[in-house]
């Protein structure tokens, strides 16, 4: 058996008193797509975002590539601030609100980055740049600001900007919840068609049948732990814990129109 | 009339003199007046007590206290401590530190004003905290500060008149020495204060078109 792509081991946050993530292990395969399900304060984002450190995990271990980190405090295998940046460089993040930088446009937003950091000559940006915008179809707004898009299109040029440091794996954290229905349906088929040239992905989201039809995988997190994993067809139709049944009746049946698609 | 044409012959020289040491003194304080008041935000912002103890301090102290108290201070003080600078050293000194208090506040206000989404993306793409502040943060908190701290340019500028009670020969004290020659206070203060409005306006007129250009760029 090859070792995971990506592995991580017993993660542990608090915030304070609050532990947030109880020991939290997770393995992923190259090419796997990973949907991640559970209430809001349940961990799932916290999780999400300790895998490349934007929550720095208080214990725990974490192979991906070349790094393995264990962050208990007094470990001499904790990262350092710049294993921490060369790391976020091999992993993308897309947010729920978007974050391009609003002084730069679109495709400053996009070759920013690879300049910066890949040492890349503006040039070789900005065509690779103007070839991810062409992908999703902005290549035609790549000297406009990002004030004068719609929050679908910010949120495609977001993924672009992850894109252009082409990562090895990508992380998206509610990126379709801060948006208008009719705007969520773009943002899902850019990512359904990332998954299709095997883009690792692992995504926290609400959308329970983006979850069915593109992961290979859906987690269900539950105060801090991952009550329940597998096969989206097990998982998000026949539930074990009667939690999970709460949650999905909740979200299939409460939920505004948007975020159910299933 | 005649005498008016007389009067710009005989003094207008002098006075042109003095209006560019009032812009060299401005444009270097406010250089000073940057380093100090963005050092000053950023130590606020610092995970270090100590930083954020010193610049709370001094915030605090010089805008507690008059800026001439503070020239005094700079200029006549520090040479009890061995400290010996010149008048226009002082003057650019006391002036510069006096104002980057302020221009402190200003930009721990536009910080403040910047959603922290925005480091938030910048340090998930790979980015230092350092390139972080400097490509994407202050870029943006110079844009929403920009009226601020044009106000606060204007200020200093006005401000560089208090350097004539230590001997600095800019446009209020070369005023006041062609006056105790010719008696005529009336003539030469009018003549200091159009002279101050025209240098304001012109920094006004700038920021305006600086300003009306980040408008459009966003």
């Amino acid at each position: 058996m090859t070792a995971p792509f990506l592995e991580l081991r017993e993660i542990r946050k608090s915030f304070g008193d609050n532990e947030v993530l109880k020991g939290v292990s997770l393995d992923v395969a190259q090419g796997e797509v990973v949907s991640i399900i559970g209430a809001s304060g349940s961990g799932k984002s916290t999780f999400l975002r300790s895998i490349n450190a934007m929550e720095m995990p208080q214990s725990g271990f974490m192979k991906f590539e070349g790094y393995s980190f264990d962050y208990r405090a007094e470990s001499r295998f904790h990262p350092t601030l710049a294993q921490l940046q060369n790391l976020r460089a091999e992993i993308g993040m897309v947010f729920q609100s978007y974050n391009l930088w609003p002084h730069m446009t679109v495709l400053q937003n996009v070759i920013h980055a690879p300049m910066m950091l890949r040492g890349q000559s503006k040039a070789d940006a900005t065509a690779e740049g103007e070839a991810l915008l062409s992908r999703i179809g902005l290549y035609e707004k790549r000297h406009s600001y990002p004030g004068r898009l719609s929050g679908g299109q910010q949120q495609r040029v977001a993924i672009a900007r992850a894109l252009a440091m082409k990562p090895k794996l990508m992380l998206f954290d509610e990126v379709t919840s801060a948006l208008d229905p009719e705007l969520v349906h773009e943002v899902l088929t850019l990512m359904a068609s990332l998954a299709a040239d095997g883009m690792t992905m692992l995504l926290v989201t609400h959308e329970i049948a983006f979850a069915r039809d593109v992961s290979n995988r859906v987690l269900f997190f539950d105060q801090g732990v991952m009550a329940e994993q597998g096969p989206p067809d097990i998982v998000l139709k026949n539930p074990e814990s009667p939690r999970l049944r709460q949650f999905l009746h909740r979200i299939l049946h409460d939920a505004p129109s948007s975020e159910v698609r299933a | 009339m005649s005498q008016l044409f007389v009067d710009i012959a005989l003094y207008g020289p002098g006075f042109m003199r003095a209006a560019w040491l009032v812009l060299w003194l401005t444009v270097l304080t406010i250089i000073v007046s940057w380093i100090c008041g963005l050092a000053a935000a950023l130590a606020q912002r610092s995970d270090y007590r100590i930083l954020r103890g010193i610049a709370g301090f001094y915030i605090w102290f010089i805008r507690g206290t008059p800026a001439l108290v503070q020239i005094f201070i700079i200029y006549f003080g520090l040479p009890q401590l061995g400290i010996r600078l010149s008048p226009f050293t002082a003057g650019v000194i006391a002036l510069g530190v006096n104002s980057g208090a302020y221009v402190a506040e200003i930009i721990r206000s536009g910080l403040s004003a910047i959603h922290k989404g925005q480091t938030e993306s910048a340090l998930a793409i790979g980015f230092s905290h350092a390139q972080t502040m400097r490509t994407i943060i202050l870029p943006q908190v110079f844009r929403i500060i920009l009226p601020s701290i044009t106000n606060e340019a204007i200020s200093t500028l006005k401000n560089t008149s208090l350097l004539s009670a230590i001997t600095v020969v800019e446009l209020t004290l070369y005023a006041q020495t062609l006056i105790s020659a010719t008696f005529r206070p009336f003539d030469f203060y009018i003549a200091v204060a159009v002279i101050y409005l025209a240098l304001t306006s012109v920094l006004t007129q700038l920021a305006n078109w600086l300003e009306r250009r980040y408008a459009r760029l966003s």
